[in-house]
């Protein structure tokens, strides 16, 4: 494997608008060092020759589970609602999410 | 020789009908209520439900019902495990608040056994810490020394079992959030194989390493424990469709015939007082029949770097649901991706944060392959190597963690060093593997240190009666300065 390039101040304040986090200039600067560590501390990692080797996303997979096809209670509602921040007309309610209106 | 087993008296206590369940509960409240003020174990005591349980309990011995295996105990859950209308925070602002509309299947099992919720506890954030400081609640403090963290995540279940608040408790075990603060507080902590226990109703952070387990003094509360939380769950589909193997019943096997491999990369990262206890520990085991000698399996020190790409990309897509539209805080805006914006930065501690940043840089393009995608494959290393280790040990042996528990604010700063206090810890959730953490004295600090047992997937029986020898012949480790006048 070839060394990533290393991790750069705007490459954080990338990261952190896809994962819709705004920093403040600090915090900026204070998690892009730690990350940068971070990232260091597995360029072992990053360097090793595992060209012939299959990733392993779970240590105990368990494939193709499924459930009986049949009707059965699910969550109440009105209780899953009551737990929402603004509800309108038994859904969800958020501000809008298209550009100005006309 | 048998396991101590204080729960499991208390327990035959109250179905026999010797102690009503009502008053073992109201002991038990009563030291919460006279000593957590300095510990912080608990986010939440939820002292009028548990009253109400434990009323149903005694009126089910007054009926001639058996309340089952865990009658009258008080058991503490930590605060990512969901319960039906009573708050489950994760220690984070972002889920203040919040009632759950279900209960997780393990705090199912303990009310079918009889067990008594008596609140929940403080945790690192999201689980996302080792000494339960990035928790939005405050810090919990070490029983055994409150200017010390009591390790993490699950940090205020390991100090609620050591300061005698309860007698049991769950957390969960993503990179060794059980087993790490079970050792910095003396205590037992078991991780048990991945799919084991149904996650059904834990708060998701690396849905691949999650796992949820009990803590308890004794290595047969343990397993008690255990016994009553493990088996299939429909409601998880990572939850094995086989049998779950049964603890208690084996647990005064002895170890006679048993090998044992003693980790040697666990050990050279060792402070001397810590490695001191683990060969100690493995003398014992010989002692008592065990083959003992020591094994290297140099593929587990790569495995903190792994972890810290792999867990923290599957947090970043687990906490994308928190965007403050269907529960949680919501930081009021025009509109809905700065609503979600102001939320989420408003919502999460920078722990959090962090980790959410690393796992969506290790899954963006251009260093997929570099870092997520290697790290995937270190995982399939690691595990080949522990099978190495197997086929010719039938437990590896090691420290749980380098060091015993270090002073409150010594790594906050430094979250590098902060992860390397895993660094015994996470090969087992990379496996998916059970390990066990047993108190073992103390180090030169007076403080505990916790020895480690780790065995190959569903050798729980095995690791734990390897455990109960171990335990033992552990030297005592001292009461806590708030051990609980209701230890029962």
């Amino acid at each position: 494997m070839t060394k990533p390039a290393p991790l750069t101040r705007d490459d954080v304040a990338h990261v952190a608008a896809l994962a819709r986090l705004e920093l403040t200039d600090e915090e900026l600067d204070l998690f892009t060092g730690q990350l940068a560590e971070v990232l260091d501390h597995a360029a072992d990692v990053a360097a090793l020759d595992l060209s012939d080797v299959a990733p392993t996303a779970h240590a105990m997979a368990v494939t193709n589970v499924l459930r009986p096809d049949e009707v059965r209670p699910v969550l109440d509602r009105d209780e899953v609602l009551a737990a929402a921040p603004s509800v309108e007309d038994h859904r969800f309610r958020v501000p809008r999410i298209l550009g100005e209106a006309p | 020789m048998t396991a101590p087993r204080p729960t499991i008296g208390l327990a035959n206590a109250v179905r026999s009908g010797g102690r009503s369940a009502l008053e073992v509960v109201e002991e038990h409240l009563a030291a919460i209520e006279a000593g957590d003020g300095a510990i912080h174990a608990f986010n939440l005591v939820t002292a009028d439900l548990a009253r109400h349980q434990a009323g149903a309990v005694d009126r089910m011995v007054a009926d001639g019902e058996d309340p089952g295996p865990l009658a009258g105990v008080p058991v503490a859950l930590k605060d990512n495990l969901c319960t039906r209308g009573v708050p489950t925070t994760c220690s984070s602002r972002i889920l203040a608040g919040w009632k759950p509309p279900y209960d997780a299947t393990v705090v199912e099992r303990l009310r079918a056994a009889g067990a008594v919720v008596v609140g929940k506890t403080n945790m690192d954030e999201f689980a996302m810490g080792s000494s339960t400081e990035t928790s939005a609640t405050g810090p919990t403090r070490n029983p055994h020394d409150t200017t010390r963290v009591p390790g993490g995540s699950s940090g205020g279940s390991a100090a609620a079992v050591a300061a005698g608040f309860v007698p049991l408790a769950l957390g969960s075990d993503t990179g060794g959030s059980i087993r790490q603060p079970a050792a910095l507080c003396g205590v037992v902590g078991l991780k048990p194989t991945y799919g084991t226990v149904s996650r059904y109703g834990l708060v998701a952070f690396a849905s691949s390493l999650d796992q949820i387990g009990p803590f308890a003094a004794t290595v047969a509360d343990a397993a008690l424990l255990f016994d009553v939380i493990g088996g299939h769950d429909p409601a998880d589909s990572t939850s094995l469709n086989r049998p779950t193997p049964r603890v208690v019943s084996v647990l005064d096997d002895g170890v006679a015939g048993i090998t044992v491999g003693v980790l040697t990369e666990f050990l050279d990262g060792a402070a001397p007082d810590v490695a001191a206890r683990v060969h100690q520990a493995a003398e014992a085991l010989a002692a008592a029949g065990a083959r003992v000698e020591e094994v290297s399996v140099p593929e587990v020190t790569l495995g903190l770097s792994a972890y810290y790409l792999i867990a923290p990309g599957e947090a970043s897509s687990n906490l994308a649901r928190y965007d403050g539209v269907r529960y949680g805080l919501r930081v009021d805006s025009e509109d809905t991706a700065t609503m979600n914006t102001a939320t989420r930065s408003s919502g999460f501690g920078a722990e959090v944060k962090r980790r959410i940043m690393l796992g969506t840089y290790v899954l963006s393009a251009g260093y997929m392959d570099a870092y997520y995608n290697q790290a995937l494959k270190v995982r399939t290393r690691i595990i080949e190597g522990f099978a190495t280790a197997y086929r010719r040990y039938d437990v590896l042996l090691g420290p749980t963690t380098p060091t015993t528990a270090f002073p409150l604010g010594e790594k906050t700063a430094d979250p590098l060093q902060m992860y390397l206090s895993d660094v015994c810890t996470i090969p087992t959730n990379l496996a998916g593997h059970p390990a066990i953490s047993v108190p073992f004295g103390t180090g030169y600090d007076g403080l505990p240190v916790g020895v480690q047992l780790l065995g190959p997937a569903l050798s729980e029986g095995t690791v734990m009666k390897v455990a109960a020898v171990v335990e033992a012949a552990a030297p005592t480790i001292g009461v806590p300065v708030l051990s609980g006048e209701a230890r029962s």
